[in-house]
């Protein structure tokens, strides 16, 4: 049976990960299966942790009063979930629901934060992993904000 | 480069339109229409290439074929909505006739890519132009390697095509992901931009043609997409859009550098557009 760092050991996010560090940060993970429909956090609560999937989906929602819940995102496997646990007041500002059976990493942000704290040498490889996909999200909502579907005609 | 079948070239007069009677209309979604033209005679293309299409007291505007270039007799437009024409397009029904010019331009290199994988990505409406293509894949599946779709849209309400997304989906050895940018809690598939789903799709970036169609800034944004995943640009084909007008290199409407979009194109080599395309003077 795999151990949590076997499991971190595979997933994309630690790619490149030295040992040392690997098994520091396995320390706030532990492992976790998600049915569909589950939530992993909900708008407006505590954001104490963030996900890498090993498989299945997450869907990011919001909640519109008379139109139900909007999905803006699906985060996939391989893929990180959850960015609110970086920065005070550490609250969720979305919903966060399983779309089918998904397994994944979950690790205690407040435990990350505090051995990023302790050593920033982690902290500086933690920060090289969240960058690169948090800045690409950002790109990739830039464009689902312009809207360029509409002007489309081919 | 991208090719013109030689049997699909412009007929001997091709500033002369044709009457052609609409025979189907099919309603896409809430602005978007296909319908079939029965021209008098079989009008042969290829995949990517687009005809005018005159409505009558109105105006005239290119419209890529939507249809399958294996059958000549039908050809098959899919439009959206947006200005005067096409929505004087939108009001025809079946027996009316329009003014049909074409078929026009460079399309795509299907001929080319055999033995290669072979990637599209469509933004909206532009799935239309990259249909024959995948009517083609399909037809001629084993001369190609692994093939991926990476369809992109606002809404699911604004696909077009669901019954046969639905059936590419199911279709053995055929990769095809959708990703709207905002769904229900009903939709199954990706929610997002469409660029990230690439890396959901199984290709060999060495041995890969990719060709792109839709807005403008999706075409760009795919393309550095597509290199950062290990493709040359010289394989990756894109379509544009300009004001084209004669269609034949003729009026310099549609002039983009030293290219004419009817003409040269609509579809040209990433590598050979790149550059004018950060051109905004262009």
């Amino acid at each position: 049976m795999k151990d949590i760092a076997d499991l971190l050991r595979h997933h994309p996010f630690a790619e490149g990960l030295d040992e040392d560090t690997l098994a520091l940060v396995a320390g706030c993970a532990k492992n976790v299966v998600l049915q569909p429909g589950d939530y992993l956090h909900r708008e407006g609560a505590a954001a104490d942790s963030f996900y890498l999937l090993r498989h299945g989906a997450v869907a990011l929602e919001t909640f519109v009063p008379g139109r139900g819940a909007f999905t803006f995102l699906t985060v996939k496997s391989g893929e990180i979930l959850g960015a609110d646990w970086l920065i005070p007041p550490y609250r969720s500002s979305f919903d966060a629901r399983a779309v089918e059976l998904t397994r994944a990493i979950v690790f205690d942000g407040k435990c990350l934060r505090g051995k990023c704290e302790a050593d920033p040498r982690v902290g500086y490889e933690m920060m090289k992993r969240f960058i690169p996909p948090l800045v690409k999200r950002l790109q990739s909502a830039r464009m689902q904000a312009l809207g360029m579907y509409d002007a489309a005609n081919a | 480069m991208p090719q013109t079948l030689e049997a699909c070239a412009p007929q001997h007069q091709p500033m002369i339109p044709r009457m052609t009677p609409v025979t189907r209309f099919i309603r896409e979604s809430e602005d978007v229409f296909t319908f079939n033209l029965a021209p008098e005679r079989a009008t042969s293309f290829a995949p990517g290439q687009f005809n005018m299409l005159y409505a009558f007291g109105v105006g005239e505007i290119p419209i890529s074929i939507s249809g399958d270039a294996q059958n000549p007799e039908l050809l098959t437009h899919t439009i959206r909505a947006v200005g005067p024409v096409s929505a004087a397009l939108g009001k025809l029904k079946i027996g009316d006739r329009v003014g049909l010019r074409g078929p026009f331009g460079a399309g795509w290199p299907v001929e080319e890519a055999k033995g290669f994988d072979v990637l599209l990505i469509a933004g909206g409406i532009g799935l239309a132009p990259l249909r024959p293509v995948i009517y083609w894949l399909l037809r001629h599946r084993a001369a190609y390697g692994r093939v991926g779709v990476l369809y992109g849209a606002r809404a699911p309400d604004d696909l077009i095509f669901r019954g046969e997304l639905e059936e590419w989906r199911r279709t053995p050895d055929f990769q095809l992901r959708v990703a709207v940018e905002r769904a229900g809690p009903e939709w199954p598939g990706d929610v997002g931009y469409v660029t990230p789903s690439l890396s959901k799709l199984r290709f060999d970036p060495a041995d890969t043609v990719a060709m792109i169609c839709g807005p403008e800034v999706m075409i760009r944004a795919s393309a550095l997409a597509l290199e950062d995943a290990g493709i040359a640009d010289s394989r990756i084909f894109i379509s544009m859009e300009r004001n084209m007008k004669c269609a034949i290199g003729h009026c310099g409407h549609c002039q983009f550098g030293p290219l004419f979009i009817c003409k040269d194109g609509p579809v040209h080599s990433y590598d050979r557009v790149r550059k004018l395309l950060a051109c905004r003077e262009l």
